[in-house]
């Protein structure tokens, strides 16, 4: 335990320490080492719905199809149709029965299925797509769900504009955290 | 409600509700003589053998180890793992074998799993945690560093959102309590909380969401408003006392108490301040409630009040007529149990069990009732309240509110059905 005296010294401290700008924060050792934004640009994949985040770049759906053939076919099917165990990525409804939740029915951002592919698609080998490979699928995923023609080209500018169908079907529960529905 | 049922004037035994729930108080203060009246006919035939001295206390036993495991008769006591993903190496989960284990604590080994891109092998020294976006100084910290700044212990359960969604299905299905409700689990975790090292970092203005990041294949990402993280959100190191496990997120993982299992990013990498969630594919496409008219509920964060009872569950067999206890596990994602009650009658007829732990907040509670079961078939349940006066929904009333596609956040009453032949089952009551 702490002497009288010496919590006060360390009330005073604390004091001074939101008192003078740029002090030291006092409840931890300040083992933080300083970086910059710019060294964690290779680190941060996080691409925002305003279009914060998305890379330099472009891609159309004529050239995602080639790239779709080869990596994504597979399992997500020639017409992005899913396979068992592997989600369909076009068409569906969130009202049919039973309901079929894609890109095209469910997700609310088209920056969504950029930051998604980025970091974690394929599979077998996430993060070995080129930023302008992953503007050329995401083109084609769009395009497969008719939100955007073949020719459209997909960049930091026109991606975060492609309004999603689903754009509006969200509730958020965020601030509400004592009771369920 | 309880009333004395002298079946032969000879056994206190208080009912306290139908089809044989029994007081424990009643229990705890009986004699052996009166237990042995009412179930006096299930007595075993006396063996007349000689007690002898067992094999392993006539020489001495194996040296003592670096590391501890199971007893080779115990090999039982394992998480129910799935097959390999062939189409997504590395995802998939392991669940708890709730249905095996006492008390509230889950053994590490045990704890449950789920994997977007599988459990990677992080060397800590090579390890990085960054905090950045809108903070007044980006920041860089080793592991090594984390583990010099104050810690704190706190004992919390973690669920995945998708806990129990197999009872959503039309049909109940013949499963285990460990098939159904196992990815639920509960430790104790230490770390650093989050407040120290935003403090440390300086949050600015405008900044009300955190999203976290990890390091696995998938780079697995979540946003969480700040107000949560700031208030007990920290980033744990330790899992019941040693350094938490690898496919809990080793070196270290966030650690979001109450909240859907999936905001508790394992091997955190980088920690980043918005003024807006990022809209992650698992907070959009994935950890969504679908309600009937085709919208859904987005941010659904912590996982509702819930109980189930562990033994006598699913694919149990009652050997003898007698005296049972039921016991299970209640949690809540809002507050500490207050209570649980059970029934034996299909929701007829309810009564309080006892709780065993601290009344915690955001942890396991283990209840216990005694069950006299007179070999007539039975429907078992529990129903948990928390201290925010949540109450645990029933099936129907779950389904009401979701689309029937609704796999997430299932926390309604879980029946077991007893039948003459002593045979448990998961069913809808």
């Amino acid at each position: 335990m702490f002497t009288p005296d010496l919590r006060v010294a360390v009330c005073l401290l604390s004091l001074l320490s939101w008192a003078i700008p740029g002090q030291a924060a006092q409840s931890t050792p300040n083992l933080g080492q300083a970086v910059s934004e710019e060294q964690l640009q290779g680190l941060d994949l996080i691409v925002m719905p305003n279009g914060n985040g998305l890379p330099e770049g472009s891609g159309s759906a004529v050239q995602g199809q080639v790239l779709y053939e080869q990596q994504c076919e597979s399992c997500h099917g020639a017409q992005g149709e899913g396979s068992p165990g592997v989600p369909a990525l076009v068409g569906g409804s969130t009202t049919d029965t039973p309901p079929l939740m894609t890109v095209g029915s469910y997700w609310p951002y088209a920056t969504t299925v950029y930051d998604y592919i980025r970091r974690a698609m394929p599979p077998t080998a996430p993060k070995s797509l080129s930023d302008d490979e992953v503007y050329q699928v995401v083109a084609y995923v769009l395009q497969l769900n008719g939100l955007i023609t073949e020719t459209f080209e997909l960049n930091r500018n026109t991606l975060p504009a492609v309004v999603m169908p689903n754009r509006n079907g969200f509730i958020d529960r965020s601030q509400v955290q004592q009771v369920r529905p | 409600m309880s009333e004395i049922n002298n079946q032969n004037n000879k056994t206190p035994w208080e009912r306290v509700a139908g089809n044989g729930l029994l007081s424990r108080r009643h229990l705890l203060g009986l004699s052996l003589a009166g237990a042995t009246g009412l179930i006096g006919s299930r007595v075993l035939a006396a063996d007349a053998s000689r007690v002898e001295i067992p094999q392993w206390s006539k020489r001495p036993g194996r040296d003592p180890s670096a590391y501890g495991s199971p007893s080779g008769f115990a090999q039982d006591v394992r998480r129910l793992a799935g097959n390999p993903n062939a189409t997504l190496p590395g995802s998939g989960v392991s669940r708890t074998p709730l249905h095996l284990l006492q008390g509230n604590i889950t053994p590490n080994s045990l704890h449950f799993e789920r994997h977007h891109a599988g459990v990677p092998d992080i060397d800590p020294a090579q390890h990085q945690l960054l905090i950045h976006g809108l903070v007044r100084q980006p920041l860089r910290f080793r592991y090594e560093d984390l583990l010099a700044y104050p810690m704190q212990s706190r004992i919390h359960f973690l669920e995945c959102s998708g806990n129990s969604g197999a009872n959503t299905s039309p049909q109940a299905g013949d499963s285990s309590a460990a098939a159904i409700h196992g990815l639920l689990s509960c430790a104790e975790w230490t770390g650093v909380k989050l407040s120290t090292l935003l403090e440390e970092a300086g949050i600015a203005e405008g900044a009300s969401w955190v999203t976290s990041t990890g390091a696995d294949g998938a780079s697995m990402g979540r946003s969480i408003p700040l107000n949560k993280a700031l208030r007990d959100v920290f980033i744990a190191l330790y899992q019941n006392g040693e350094p938490i496990r690898p496919e809990q997120g080793y070196p270290m993982r966030l650690f979001v108490p109450g909240w859907e299992g999936n905001v508790s990013v394992k091997w955190l990498t980088q920690i980043k301040l918005s003024d807006a969630p990022a809209n992650f594919r698992d907070e959009t496409s994935r950890y969504t409630d679908l309600l009937p008219d085709g919208r859904a509920l987005q941010f659904t964060f912590p996982m509702g009040v819930k109980s189930l009872i562990t033994s006598p569950s699913g694919q149990m067999q009652l050997r003898r007529q007698g005296l049972h206890e039921i016991t299970g596990v209640a949690w809540s994602g809002s507050a500490a149990i207050r209570r649980v009650e059970v029934s034996a009658d299909g929701g007829r007829s309810w009564a309080d069990a006892h709780l065993e732990g601290t009344g915690q907040d955001l942890a396991l509670t283990r209840f216990r009732l005694p069950w006299l079961w007179e070999g007539g078939p039975a429907v078992l349940q529990s129903r948990a309240i928390d201290a925010a006066g949540n109450v645990q929904p029933t099936r129907q009333q779950f389904q009401e509110i979701y689309s029937p596609a609704n796999r997430f956040h299932y926390n309604a009453i879980q029946s077991w059905s007893v039948s003459e032949a002593g045979e448990v089952k998961n069913v809808y009551a």
